[in-house]
Protein backbone atom coordinates (compact mmCIF):
# COMPACT_ATOMS: atom_id res chain seq x y z
CA UNK A 1 0.00 0.00 0.00
CA UNK A 2 1.65 3.61 -1.23
CA UNK A 3 2.44 5.81 1.90
CA UNK A 4 4.17 8.82 2.10
CA UNK A 5 8.16 8.65 1.63
CA UNK A 6 10.57 11.43 2.69
CA UNK A 7 13.29 12.01 0.13
CA UNK A 8 16.64 13.77 1.50
CA UNK A 9 18.14 15.78 -1.44
CA UNK A 10 21.68 16.78 -0.99
CA UNK A 11 23.20 19.93 -1.95
CA UNK A 12 25.02 19.17 -5.44
CA UNK A 13 21.53 17.78 -6.69
CA UNK A 14 19.04 20.64 -4.69
CA UNK A 15 18.90 22.69 -8.08
CA UNK A 16 17.05 20.03 -9.57
CA UNK A 17 14.63 19.58 -7.19
CA UNK A 18 13.59 23.37 -6.84
CA UNK A 19 16.36 24.01 -4.12
CA UNK A 20 14.40 21.45 -1.34
CA UNK A 21 15.81 20.06 1.01
CA UNK A 22 13.05 17.40 1.11
CA UNK A 23 11.17 15.79 -1.43
CA UNK A 24 7.83 14.36 -0.01
CA UNK A 25 6.36 11.55 -2.44
CA UNK A 26 3.82 8.64 -2.06
CA UNK A 27 5.58 5.37 -2.72
CA UNK A 28 5.57 1.67 -1.78
CA UNK A 29 8.58 0.60 -3.55
CA UNK A 30 11.91 2.70 -4.57
CA UNK A 31 11.10 2.40 -8.20
CA UNK A 32 7.85 4.36 -7.23
CA UNK A 33 9.51 6.66 -5.41
CA UNK A 34 11.73 7.58 -8.17
CA UNK A 35 8.83 7.59 -10.32
CA UNK A 36 6.97 9.93 -8.28
CA UNK A 37 9.95 12.80 -7.63
CA UNK A 38 9.78 12.61 -11.83
CA UNK A 39 5.74 13.11 -11.99
CA UNK A 40 6.07 15.33 -9.54
CA UNK A 41 7.99 17.50 -11.85
CA UNK A 42 11.51 17.07 -10.88
CA UNK A 43 12.32 14.25 -14.26
CA UNK A 44 15.90 16.52 -13.94
CA UNK A 45 16.68 15.44 -10.96
CA UNK A 46 15.50 11.09 -11.68
CA UNK A 47 17.68 11.77 -15.33
CA UNK A 48 20.63 12.42 -13.14
CA UNK A 49 20.77 9.65 -10.86
CA UNK A 50 18.95 7.30 -13.14
CA UNK A 51 20.41 6.19 -15.94
CA UNK A 52 18.08 5.84 -19.38
CA UNK A 53 17.54 2.11 -18.60
CA UNK A 54 15.77 3.66 -15.19
CA UNK A 55 18.57 1.95 -13.11
CA UNK A 56 20.50 3.97 -10.61
CA UNK A 57 24.03 5.14 -11.71
CA UNK A 58 26.61 3.85 -9.82
CA UNK A 59 27.64 7.38 -8.38
CA UNK A 60 24.40 7.39 -6.41
CA UNK A 61 23.60 5.49 -3.17
CA UNK A 62 19.78 5.24 -2.08
CA UNK A 63 19.42 5.02 1.56
CA UNK A 64 16.58 3.72 3.07
CA UNK A 65 17.25 4.55 6.39
CA UNK A 66 21.30 4.14 7.18
CA UNK A 67 20.76 1.25 5.01
CA UNK A 68 22.10 1.06 0.77
CA UNK A 69 19.09 -0.06 -1.38
CA UNK A 70 21.74 -2.04 -2.88
CA UNK A 71 22.37 -4.54 0.18
CA UNK A 72 18.53 -4.76 -0.02
CA UNK A 73 15.80 -5.68 -2.66
CA UNK A 74 17.67 -2.75 -4.94
CA UNK A 75 15.07 -0.65 -6.85
CA UNK A 76 12.33 -3.26 -6.23
CA UNK A 77 13.02 -2.38 -2.00
CA UNK A 78 9.42 -1.85 -0.32
CA UNK A 79 8.89 1.57 1.51
CA UNK A 80 6.67 2.16 4.40
CA UNK A 81 4.93 5.25 5.76
CA UNK A 82 7.22 7.43 7.13
CA UNK A 83 10.43 6.03 5.49
CA UNK A 84 12.96 8.53 5.19
CA UNK A 85 15.12 8.02 1.70
CA UNK A 86 18.58 9.92 1.26
CA UNK A 87 20.12 10.26 -1.85
CA UNK A 88 24.17 9.91 -1.75
CA UNK A 89 26.46 11.26 -4.91
CA UNK A 90 29.99 10.96 -4.24
CA UNK A 91 31.74 13.94 -4.15
CA UNK A 92 34.77 15.26 -5.63
CA UNK A 93 35.68 18.66 -3.30
CA UNK A 94 38.50 18.56 -0.87
CA UNK B 1 64.75 -15.28 58.92
CA UNK B 2 65.23 -11.19 58.31
CA UNK B 3 62.33 -9.36 58.08
CA UNK B 4 62.53 -9.08 54.64
CA UNK B 5 62.57 -12.43 54.19
CA UNK B 6 59.45 -12.98 56.38
CA UNK B 7 57.51 -11.07 54.54
CA UNK B 8 58.67 -12.10 51.39
CA UNK B 9 57.23 -15.43 51.96
CA UNK B 10 54.05 -14.23 53.40
CA UNK B 11 54.14 -12.76 50.00
CA UNK B 12 54.58 -16.12 48.27
CA UNK B 13 51.96 -17.41 50.11
CA UNK B 14 49.21 -15.15 49.00
CA UNK B 15 50.25 -14.44 45.97
CA UNK B 16 50.64 -17.45 43.64
CA UNK B 17 53.73 -17.61 41.11
CA UNK B 18 53.59 -18.68 37.47
CA UNK B 19 56.31 -19.11 35.16
CA UNK B 20 57.39 -16.71 32.29
CA UNK B 21 56.15 -19.06 29.62
CA UNK B 22 52.65 -19.46 31.41
CA UNK B 23 52.58 -15.96 31.44
CA UNK B 24 53.18 -15.76 27.90
CA UNK B 25 50.20 -18.41 27.17
CA UNK B 26 47.76 -16.86 29.39
CA UNK B 27 48.51 -13.37 27.59
CA UNK B 28 47.27 -14.77 24.40
CA UNK B 29 44.12 -15.41 25.87
CA UNK B 30 42.35 -12.81 28.42
CA UNK B 31 44.97 -12.22 30.72
CA UNK B 32 47.16 -9.09 31.47
CA UNK B 33 50.19 -8.77 31.37
CA UNK B 34 51.19 -5.82 33.95
CA UNK B 35 54.75 -4.77 33.47
CA UNK B 36 55.27 -2.84 37.08
CA UNK B 37 59.04 -1.90 36.30
CA UNK B 38 59.87 1.67 36.28
CA UNK B 39 60.31 4.00 32.90
CA UNK B 40 64.09 4.17 33.41
CA UNK B 41 64.22 0.57 33.48
CA UNK B 42 62.60 -0.36 30.25
CA UNK B 43 65.56 0.70 27.74
CA UNK B 44 66.41 -2.91 28.52
CA UNK B 45 62.86 -4.23 26.72
CA UNK B 46 60.10 -5.48 27.81
CA UNK B 47 57.69 -8.07 27.48
CA UNK B 48 55.79 -7.21 23.78
CA UNK B 49 52.54 -6.48 23.95
CA UNK B 50 52.23 -5.96 28.09
CA UNK B 51 50.54 -3.05 29.73
CA UNK B 52 53.49 -0.88 31.38
CA UNK B 53 52.90 0.75 34.70
CA UNK B 54 55.65 1.90 37.14
CA UNK B 55 55.45 0.04 40.67
CA UNK B 56 54.88 3.91 41.68
CA UNK B 57 51.96 4.56 40.43
CA UNK B 58 50.19 1.36 40.40
CA UNK B 59 47.53 1.77 42.78
CA UNK B 60 46.61 5.19 41.48
CA UNK B 61 46.29 4.59 38.11
CA UNK B 62 45.72 0.79 37.70
CA UNK B 63 42.21 0.72 37.30
CA UNK B 64 42.25 3.39 34.07
CA UNK B 65 44.48 0.43 32.71
CA UNK B 66 42.84 -2.91 33.73
CA UNK B 67 38.98 -2.11 35.19
CA UNK B 68 37.98 -4.84 35.20
CA UNK B 69 38.13 -6.39 39.02
CA UNK B 70 37.39 -10.04 37.59
CA UNK B 71 40.33 -9.81 34.87
CA UNK B 72 43.41 -11.82 35.74
CA UNK B 73 46.58 -10.31 35.63
CA UNK B 74 50.01 -11.50 35.85
CA UNK B 75 52.43 -8.77 36.97
CA UNK B 76 55.94 -8.47 35.79
CA UNK B 77 59.09 -6.90 37.50
CA UNK B 78 62.74 -7.27 36.95
CA UNK B 79 63.44 -10.04 39.19
CA UNK B 80 60.19 -11.57 40.51
CA UNK B 81 59.97 -9.91 43.72
CA UNK B 82 58.57 -6.22 43.72
CA UNK B 83 56.01 -7.79 41.69
CA UNK B 84 55.28 -9.68 44.62
CA UNK B 85 54.32 -7.12 46.36
CA UNK B 86 52.37 -5.31 43.34
CA UNK B 87 50.28 -8.50 42.85
CA UNK B 88 49.79 -7.86 46.95
CA UNK B 89 49.08 -4.05 46.06
CA UNK B 90 46.53 -5.56 43.34
CA UNK B 91 44.52 -8.02 45.69
CA UNK B 92 43.73 -5.71 48.26
CA UNK B 93 42.25 -3.37 45.43
CA UNK B 94 39.74 -5.77 44.90
CA UNK B 95 41.68 -7.91 41.68
CA UNK B 96 40.01 -11.53 42.23
CA UNK B 97 42.99 -13.17 40.23
CA UNK B 98 46.70 -12.15 40.53
CA UNK B 99 49.45 -13.75 39.74
CA UNK B 100 53.10 -12.84 40.08
CA UNK B 101 55.52 -13.96 36.99
CA UNK B 102 58.43 -15.81 39.02
CA UNK B 103 61.95 -14.48 38.35
CA UNK B 104 60.50 -11.57 36.29
CA UNK B 105 61.75 -10.04 32.97
CA UNK B 106 65.08 -11.40 33.31
CA UNK B 107 63.71 -15.04 33.58
CA UNK B 108 61.23 -13.91 30.61
CA UNK B 109 64.02 -12.91 28.25
CA UNK B 110 66.23 -16.22 29.23
CA UNK B 111 62.97 -18.04 28.03
CA UNK B 112 63.26 -16.51 24.88
CA UNK B 113 60.14 -15.18 24.92
CA UNK B 114 58.71 -12.05 22.92
CA UNK B 115 60.21 -8.90 23.66
CA UNK B 116 59.86 -4.74 22.26
CA UNK B 117 62.08 -1.90 22.65
CA UNK B 118 59.59 0.86 24.65
CA UNK B 119 60.19 4.23 22.74
CA UNK B 120 61.37 5.95 26.27
CA UNK B 121 59.79 9.58 26.18
CA UNK B 122 61.81 12.58 27.16
CA UNK B 123 61.73 14.90 29.71
CA UNK B 124 60.38 17.16 26.52
CA UNK B 125 58.70 14.72 24.81
CA UNK B 126 56.82 14.07 28.43
CA UNK B 127 55.52 17.74 28.67
CA UNK B 128 54.65 18.64 25.07
CA UNK B 129 52.36 15.48 25.32
CA UNK B 130 51.14 14.98 28.94
CA UNK B 131 47.53 15.96 27.97
CA UNK B 132 47.14 13.11 25.89
CA UNK B 133 49.70 10.85 28.66
CA UNK B 134 47.26 11.52 30.90
CA UNK B 135 44.43 9.46 28.78
CA UNK B 136 44.51 5.69 30.08
CA UNK B 137 43.60 4.60 26.06
CA UNK B 138 46.74 6.55 24.94
CA UNK B 139 49.43 6.71 28.49
CA UNK B 140 53.03 6.16 27.35
CA UNK B 141 52.43 3.46 25.42
CA UNK B 142 50.07 5.25 23.06
CA UNK B 143 52.20 7.98 22.72
CA UNK B 144 55.02 5.86 21.71
CA UNK B 145 53.33 3.97 18.77
CA UNK B 146 51.92 7.57 17.43
CA UNK B 147 55.87 8.63 17.65
CA UNK B 148 56.51 5.65 15.42
CA UNK B 149 53.73 6.01 12.91
CA UNK B 150 54.09 7.34 9.68
CA UNK B 151 51.00 8.94 8.00
CA UNK B 152 51.14 10.24 4.10
CA UNK B 153 48.66 13.08 3.83
CA UNK B 154 48.19 13.41 0.44
CA UNK B 155 47.00 16.59 -0.48
CA UNK B 156 48.00 20.33 1.47
CA UNK B 157 44.95 21.90 1.04
CA UNK B 158 41.82 21.78 2.98
CA UNK B 159 41.26 18.74 4.25
CA UNK B 160 45.69 18.26 4.96
CA UNK B 161 45.49 21.32 6.57
CA UNK B 162 43.32 20.65 9.60
CA UNK B 163 44.79 16.92 9.35
CA UNK B 164 48.11 17.83 9.17
CA UNK B 165 48.28 20.26 12.01
CA UNK B 166 46.65 17.96 14.55
CA UNK B 167 48.59 14.60 13.81
CA UNK B 168 51.94 16.56 14.07
CA UNK B 169 50.77 18.24 17.17
CA UNK B 170 49.63 15.05 18.36
CA UNK B 171 53.18 13.77 17.43
CA UNK B 172 52.80 11.47 14.33
CA UNK B 173 56.13 10.47 14.31
CA UNK B 174 56.35 11.18 10.47
CA UNK B 175 54.16 12.76 8.24
CA UNK B 176 54.44 12.63 4.24
CA UNK B 177 52.59 15.37 2.34
CA UNK B 178 52.22 14.84 -1.12
CA UNK B 179 51.04 18.47 -3.13
CA UNK B 180 52.77 19.55 -6.30
CA UNK B 181 50.34 23.20 -5.89
CA UNK B 182 52.06 26.48 -4.43
CA UNK B 183 49.87 28.39 -2.21
CA UNK B 184 47.66 31.20 -4.28
CA UNK B 185 45.78 34.12 -2.45
CA UNK B 186 43.00 32.06 -2.55
CA UNK B 187 43.39 29.26 -0.78
CA UNK B 188 43.74 30.88 2.65
CA UNK B 189 40.02 31.22 3.37
CA UNK B 190 40.49 27.46 4.53
CA UNK B 191 43.97 26.05 3.73
CA UNK B 192 45.37 27.21 7.19
CA UNK B 193 48.62 25.38 6.73
CA UNK B 194 49.43 28.32 4.97
CA UNK B 195 50.05 32.38 5.05
CA UNK B 196 49.98 35.42 3.11
CA UNK B 197 53.58 35.85 2.84
CA UNK B 198 53.98 31.97 1.58
CA UNK B 199 51.65 32.60 -1.49
CA UNK B 200 54.01 31.19 -4.26
CA UNK B 201 55.92 28.96 -2.69
CA UNK B 202 55.15 25.23 -2.93
CA UNK B 203 52.74 24.19 -0.62
CA UNK B 204 54.97 21.20 0.84
CA UNK B 205 57.44 23.67 1.85
CA UNK B 206 54.62 25.85 3.49
CA UNK B 207 53.42 22.87 4.88
CA UNK B 208 56.81 22.22 6.40
CA UNK B 209 57.55 25.35 7.77
CA UNK B 210 53.90 25.09 9.66
CA UNK B 211 54.40 21.87 11.12
CA UNK B 212 57.99 22.02 12.14
CA UNK B 213 57.42 25.03 13.68
CA UNK B 214 54.52 23.44 15.98
CA UNK B 215 56.14 20.29 16.43
CA UNK B 216 59.78 20.35 15.49
CA UNK B 217 60.55 17.10 17.13
CA UNK B 218 58.52 14.96 14.03
CA UNK B 219 59.71 14.43 10.62
CA UNK B 220 58.03 15.80 8.00
CA UNK B 221 58.35 14.44 4.53
CA UNK B 222 58.18 16.72 1.49
CA UNK B 223 56.79 14.76 -1.39
CA UNK B 224 56.26 17.73 -4.45
CA UNK B 225 54.62 15.78 -7.10
CA UNK B 226 50.96 14.88 -8.07
CA UNK B 227 50.67 11.25 -7.79
CA UNK B 228 50.14 9.20 -10.70
CA UNK B 229 49.83 5.29 -11.69
CA UNK B 230 53.42 5.29 -11.99
CA UNK B 231 54.62 6.83 -8.85
CA UNK B 232 52.32 6.34 -6.14
CA UNK B 233 53.28 2.95 -4.95
CA UNK B 234 56.71 4.13 -4.89
CA UNK B 235 55.54 7.37 -2.60
CA UNK B 236 53.00 5.30 -0.31
CA UNK B 237 54.86 2.27 0.54
CA UNK B 238 56.61 2.74 4.00
CA UNK B 239 53.77 4.31 5.50
CA UNK B 240 50.91 2.88 7.99
CA UNK B 241 47.94 4.44 6.30
CA UNK B 242 46.86 7.28 3.96
CA UNK B 243 44.47 10.35 4.53
CA UNK B 244 43.33 11.88 1.57
CA UNK B 245 42.99 15.29 0.99
CA UNK B 246 42.73 15.26 -2.68
CA UNK B 247 39.79 17.39 -4.48
CA UNK B 248 39.08 15.24 -7.53
CA UNK B 249 38.23 11.71 -8.76
CA UNK B 250 40.80 10.51 -10.18
CA UNK B 251 43.09 10.79 -7.21
CA UNK B 252 40.35 9.69 -4.85
CA UNK B 253 40.39 6.25 -6.95
CA UNK B 254 43.99 5.99 -7.11
CA UNK B 255 44.57 6.09 -3.32
CA UNK B 256 41.82 3.33 -3.06
CA UNK B 257 43.64 1.48 -5.43
CA UNK B 258 47.45 2.02 -4.00
CA UNK B 259 46.10 1.35 -0.19
CA UNK B 260 44.58 -1.54 -1.47
CA UNK B 261 47.70 -2.96 -3.11
CA UNK B 262 49.56 -2.10 -0.16
CA UNK B 263 46.76 -2.93 2.44
CA UNK B 264 46.53 0.09 4.23
CA UNK B 265 43.93 1.98 5.77
CA UNK B 266 42.64 4.68 3.76
CA UNK B 267 40.66 7.98 5.69
CA UNK B 268 38.35 8.97 3.13
CA UNK B 269 36.63 12.56 3.43
CA UNK B 270 35.00 14.87 0.80
CA UNK B 271 33.49 18.24 1.02
CA UNK B 272 30.89 20.10 -1.05
CA UNK B 273 29.70 23.69 -0.25
CA UNK B 274 28.43 23.17 3.20
CA UNK B 275 28.13 19.39 3.44
CA UNK B 276 30.94 16.33 4.15
CA UNK B 277 32.14 12.95 4.02
CA UNK B 278 34.09 11.01 5.94
CA UNK B 279 34.39 7.05 6.20
CA UNK B 280 37.89 4.73 6.20
CA UNK B 281 38.47 1.83 4.20
CA UNK B 282 40.29 -1.18 4.89
CA UNK B 283 39.27 -4.12 3.49
CA UNK B 284 42.60 -5.78 4.11
CA UNK B 285 41.95 -5.11 8.33
CA UNK B 286 38.45 -6.71 8.01
CA UNK B 287 38.37 -10.17 10.32
CA UNK B 288 37.90 -13.33 7.85
CA UNK B 289 34.26 -13.70 6.81
CA UNK B 290 33.08 -10.25 7.39
CA UNK B 291 34.69 -7.67 4.39
CA UNK B 292 34.40 -4.57 4.01
CA UNK B 293 34.47 -2.28 1.55
CA UNK B 294 36.48 0.05 -0.80
CA UNK B 295 35.73 3.23 -1.92
CA UNK B 296 35.11 1.51 -5.09
CA UNK B 297 32.33 -0.72 -3.32
CA UNK B 298 30.20 2.70 -2.19
CA UNK B 299 31.32 4.72 -5.72
CA UNK B 300 32.14 2.33 -8.40
CA UNK B 301 31.55 5.59 -10.74
CA UNK B 302 32.48 9.22 -10.19
CA UNK B 303 29.48 11.42 -10.70
CA UNK B 304 29.90 13.89 -13.42
CA UNK B 305 31.79 17.27 -13.34
CA UNK B 306 28.25 19.02 -13.62
CA UNK B 307 27.08 17.37 -10.20
CA UNK B 308 30.36 17.15 -8.56
CA UNK B 309 31.93 20.00 -9.00
CA UNK B 310 35.84 21.31 -7.27
CA UNK B 311 35.17 23.31 -5.12
CA UNK B 312 36.87 25.92 -6.89
CA UNK B 313 34.34 25.88 -9.20
CA UNK B 314 30.89 25.49 -6.32
CA UNK B 315 32.46 26.61 -3.46
CA UNK B 316 32.98 25.75 0.53
CA UNK B 317 33.06 26.96 3.53
CA UNK B 318 35.94 27.46 4.92
CA UNK B 319 35.58 26.06 7.76
CA UNK B 320 34.05 22.93 6.72
CA UNK B 321 36.94 21.05 5.79
CA UNK B 322 38.21 22.16 9.23
CA UNK B 323 35.53 19.80 10.81
CA UNK B 324 35.76 16.69 7.77
CA UNK B 325 39.92 17.02 8.10
CA UNK B 326 39.58 16.66 11.74
CA UNK B 327 37.61 14.03 11.94
CA UNK B 328 39.99 12.32 9.22
CA UNK B 329 42.76 12.82 11.46
CA UNK B 330 40.82 11.13 14.76
CA UNK B 331 40.40 8.10 12.62
CA UNK B 332 44.10 8.28 11.75
CA UNK B 333 44.93 8.71 15.45
CA UNK B 334 42.70 5.93 16.29
CA UNK B 335 43.38 3.55 14.09
CA UNK B 336 47.38 3.88 15.07
CA UNK B 337 46.39 3.38 18.76
CA UNK B 338 44.35 0.14 18.11
CA UNK B 339 41.16 2.01 19.89
CA UNK B 340 37.67 2.80 19.57
CA UNK B 341 35.45 1.79 16.35
CA UNK B 342 36.60 3.10 13.61
CA UNK B 343 34.78 4.29 10.55
CA UNK B 344 35.41 1.18 8.43
CA UNK B 345 31.97 -0.15 7.29
CA UNK B 346 30.31 3.29 7.99
CA UNK B 347 30.27 6.90 6.35
CA UNK B 348 29.57 9.62 8.08
CA UNK B 349 27.81 12.71 6.72
CA UNK B 350 28.25 16.03 8.21
CA UNK B 351 25.37 18.54 7.30
CA UNK B 352 26.60 22.29 8.55
CA UNK B 353 24.05 24.09 7.49
CA UNK B 354 21.47 21.95 9.85
CA UNK B 355 24.36 20.95 11.84
CA UNK B 356 23.73 17.04 11.70
CA UNK B 357 25.47 14.23 11.37
CA UNK B 358 24.17 10.91 9.63
CA UNK B 359 25.91 7.99 9.41
CA UNK B 360 25.28 4.73 6.75
CA UNK B 361 25.94 1.56 6.27
CA UNK B 362 28.42 0.90 3.48
CA UNK B 363 29.05 -2.46 2.21
CA UNK B 364 31.19 -4.43 0.78
CA UNK B 365 30.71 -5.62 -2.89
CA UNK B 366 31.27 -9.32 -3.68
CA UNK B 367 32.02 -8.45 -6.75
CA UNK B 368 34.35 -5.63 -6.54
CA UNK B 369 37.07 -6.47 -8.85
CA UNK B 370 39.24 -4.36 -7.12
CA UNK B 371 38.91 -5.63 -2.91
CA UNK B 372 36.86 -9.41 -3.30
CA UNK B 373 40.14 -10.89 -4.16
CA UNK B 374 42.58 -9.20 -2.16
CA UNK B 375 45.68 -10.96 -3.19
CA UNK B 376 44.51 -10.35 -7.02
CA UNK B 377 45.17 -6.59 -7.48
CA UNK B 378 43.72 -6.23 -11.39
CA UNK B 379 46.30 -3.43 -11.69
CA UNK B 380 46.87 0.41 -12.00
CA UNK B 381 44.87 2.09 -14.93
CA UNK B 382 44.57 5.63 -16.59
CA UNK B 383 42.96 7.37 -13.66
CA UNK B 384 41.72 10.46 -15.28
CA UNK B 385 40.51 8.26 -18.55
CA UNK B 386 38.72 6.18 -16.53
CA UNK B 387 37.09 9.21 -14.51
CA UNK B 388 36.41 11.00 -17.96
CA UNK B 389 35.34 7.79 -19.61
CA UNK B 390 32.72 6.51 -16.84
CA UNK B 391 31.60 9.52 -15.99
CA UNK B 392 30.71 10.27 -19.65
CA UNK B 393 28.94 6.81 -19.79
Amino acid sequence: MSAEVTVRIPEALRQFAGGSRELHVVASSVDELIAGVAAAGYGTLVNHICARDGQLRPFVNLYLGDVSIRTLDGQRTNLRAGDIVTILPSVAGG
Amino acid sequence: MSGREQRLAELREHVPQITPEEAYRLAQGNATLLDVREPEELAAGAPTGAVRLGRSFLELKVEDAIPGLHDPVLVLCASGIRSLFAAESLQRLGYQDVRSVAGGYEAWKRAGLPTEQPRILSTQERSRYARQLRIPEIGEQGQGKLLASRVLLVGAGALGSPAALYLAAAGVGTLGIVDADSVELSNLQRQILHTTERVGTPKVQSAWQTLNALNPSIQINKHELRLDSTNAEEVVRGYDLVIDGTDNFPARYLLNDVCLKLKLPYVYGAIYRFEGQVSVFWPAGAPAGAPTPCYRCLYPAPAPAELAPSCAEAGVLGVLPGVIGTLQAIEALKLILHIGDSLVGRLLCYDALTATFREFKTAADAQCPYCSKLDAFPGYVDYEAFCRDTQAA
